[in-house]
């Protein structure tokens, strides 16, 4: 019951977040709704029982990448307010197709869910509250390879940050 | 319901409490350390050798006007002060002060919470308060804040890598991310992780100074160039709340520090036998003079180091401290590999 109830506000406060992310109007007020939509991410996860993910939202999404989107946007200092659309037309049909995608989307896993009972996917072990053991001996056994591919993606960004960085040099 | 509810929240004020008095009592610390160094006698007129100084400060920052600039934004300067505070606030939650002891017949741990991933919940907090300084600079709507809040940003994320890479070697070397286990290895190793890891120790007090915009690294508010730097436009309680916070997270440093490097609350040398007389002594008592030891250095480095350049602030973190991070950490997985062998 306290669960359920943690949930729904947590949901509530994300999704209510999120909106006032796309529509504040000065871009450095959606950063902070991001800020926070991401600290209540970070709860539902600790909800959830998964403390080590729950901070590790926190330090990178929160804490780290949202830190330099707040540093470019000072940086870039938008004044003006961004300008609508020209088309207004348009701007309402791309609205429509997109949102119908992500109805069809919805309805999908709807119907999903409804078509294929619950046991059919087997409900995965709780973790035990020592969760750092378990996240490290997935990374480095189960998913190695996917695990290794994103740090050298992660290389390769960094190594074109240099780069680009050094070309007037 | 009183160990889940009653017990909890009595901590939590003392631990406030605490936390709040001795920052009012480190700022005269600071201004007689300083005093000293400068053959001076600091405050001296309210309450015998100035004792009672805090208290007036307090007063005045109460009364004082608070002032918000007109072309400020609003919301967000009035959350910034907040965004900055609570953070250095929270991180108390995992700082153990001792081990348990019984009060009226009952064990009691004498820490809020032992969270199994204690050391970064630490760094998840001090993240966040980032963003305080960042908006505070923003919000104003004065140049000097804004150059105050841009280098500061540019300064904590620098240097929080290179701290964050220590506390990698200290749980290599410990086993554990829990700040209690971290403790409970020091002793069963028997000796201090400062010993084993001084290098590790060196960076993190070094990336410390720089994290707390205290002096040699305080260019976020070097006051030859900025004015104050991102608190320029605050005043009155507000002000006072960036006070706190910059004085909080001194606390916060030095007494993970205490817990990291220097054992918490145990006793000087936990292993050598000619000293076990040393175990009247209680071990919040031990956590509380260690703690203040390296806040003492805090103050000391103050009165003694001249500021450094921007530029020199940028290399030192990037090229000289985080290299020698991570050199740390290879050589401290390498050795606890060895060893395990």
């Amino acid at each position: 019951m306290g669960q359920a109830i943690a949930f729904y506000t947590l949901a509530a406060l994300i999704l209510g977040f999120a909106v006032l992310v796309i529509t504040a109007k000065s871009a450095v007020h959606s950063i902070l709704f991001l800020v926070a939509d991401f600290l209540f991410v970070a709860g539902m996860y600790v909800l959830l029982g998964a403390q080590f993910l729950a901070v590790i939202q926190v330090v990178v999404y929160a804490g780290g990448i949202m830190v330099l989107y707040l540093f470019v946007v000072m940086l870039v200092n938008l004044k003006r307010p961004p300008e609508a659309h020209q088309d207004r037309r348009r701007r309402g049909r791309l609205g429509l197709l997109f949102s119908l995608v992500v109805f069809a989307e919805l309805a999908l896993i709807a119907v999903y869910k409804v078509a294929s009972p619950a046991s059919l996917v087997p409900p995965s072990a709780p973790m035990g509250p020592n969760n750092v053991e378990q996240v490290g001996w997935l990374l480095y056994t189960d998913y190695l390879i996917p695990f290794e591919v994103a740090s050298m993606l992660l290389l390769v960004a960094m190594i074109g940050a240099i780069v680009l960085a050094r070309r007037e040099a | 319901m009183i160990d889940l509810l009653v017990l909890p929240l009595i901590k939590i004020v003392f631990v406030l409490t605490g936390v709040l008095v001795t920052v009012m009592y480190l700022v005269l610390l600071e201004r007689k350390v300083q005093a000293w160094v400068q053959v001076r006698l600091g405050p001296m007129r309210v309450g015998p050798h100035g004792v009672l100084q805090p208290i007036a400060d307090v007063l005045k920052l109460f009364i004082k006007e608070d002032i918000t600039p007109v072309r400020a934004d609003k919301w967000v300067y009035t959350l910034a002060p907040i965004i900055v505070l609570v953070p250095a606030l929270i991180a108390f939650a995992v700082i153990p002060f001792g081990p348990e002891v019984s009060l009226f017949g009952k064990p009691v741990p004498l820490y809020l919470t032992d969270l199994n991933i204690g050391v970064l919940y630490v760094v998840a907090v001090a993240s966040i308060g980032i963003y305080g300084i960042i908006l505070a600079g923003w919000s104003s709507n004065s140049k000097y804040p804004l150059l105050g809040g841009l280098r500061s940003s540019a300064q904590l994320i620098s240097y929080e890598l290179a701290v964050s890479m220590t506390l990698v070697a200290v749980i290599l070397a410990s086993g554990s991310l829990s700040m209690v286990r971290i403790v409970e290895a020091q002793r069963e190793n028997g000796v201090w992780f400062a010993f084993v890891q001084p290098l590790s120790l060196f960076i993190y007090f070094v990336g410390g100074l720089a994290e707390t915009n205290r002096a040699p690294f305080d260019l976020p508010e070097a006051e030859s160039e900025l004015v104050a730097g991102f608190h320029t436009e605050y005043s009155g309680m507000r002000f006072a709340l960036f006070f706190l916070a910059e004085y909080a997270n001194m606390i916060v440093v030095s007494a993970i520090a205490t817990t990291l490097f220097f054992g918490g609350w145990l006793q000087p040398f936990p292993n050598v036998a000619a000293l076990k007389f040393l175990g009247f002594v209680p071990g919040w008592i031990w956590f509380v003079l260690k703690t203040f030891v390296l806040l003492y250095l805090f103050l000391w480095i103050r009165a003694t180091l001249p500021r450094y350049r921007y530029d020199q602030l940028m290399r030192l973190g990037w090229k000289v401290l985080i290299p020698l991070a991570l050199a740390n950490i290879l050589v401290v997985a390498a050795v606890k590999v060895a060893l395990t062998r």
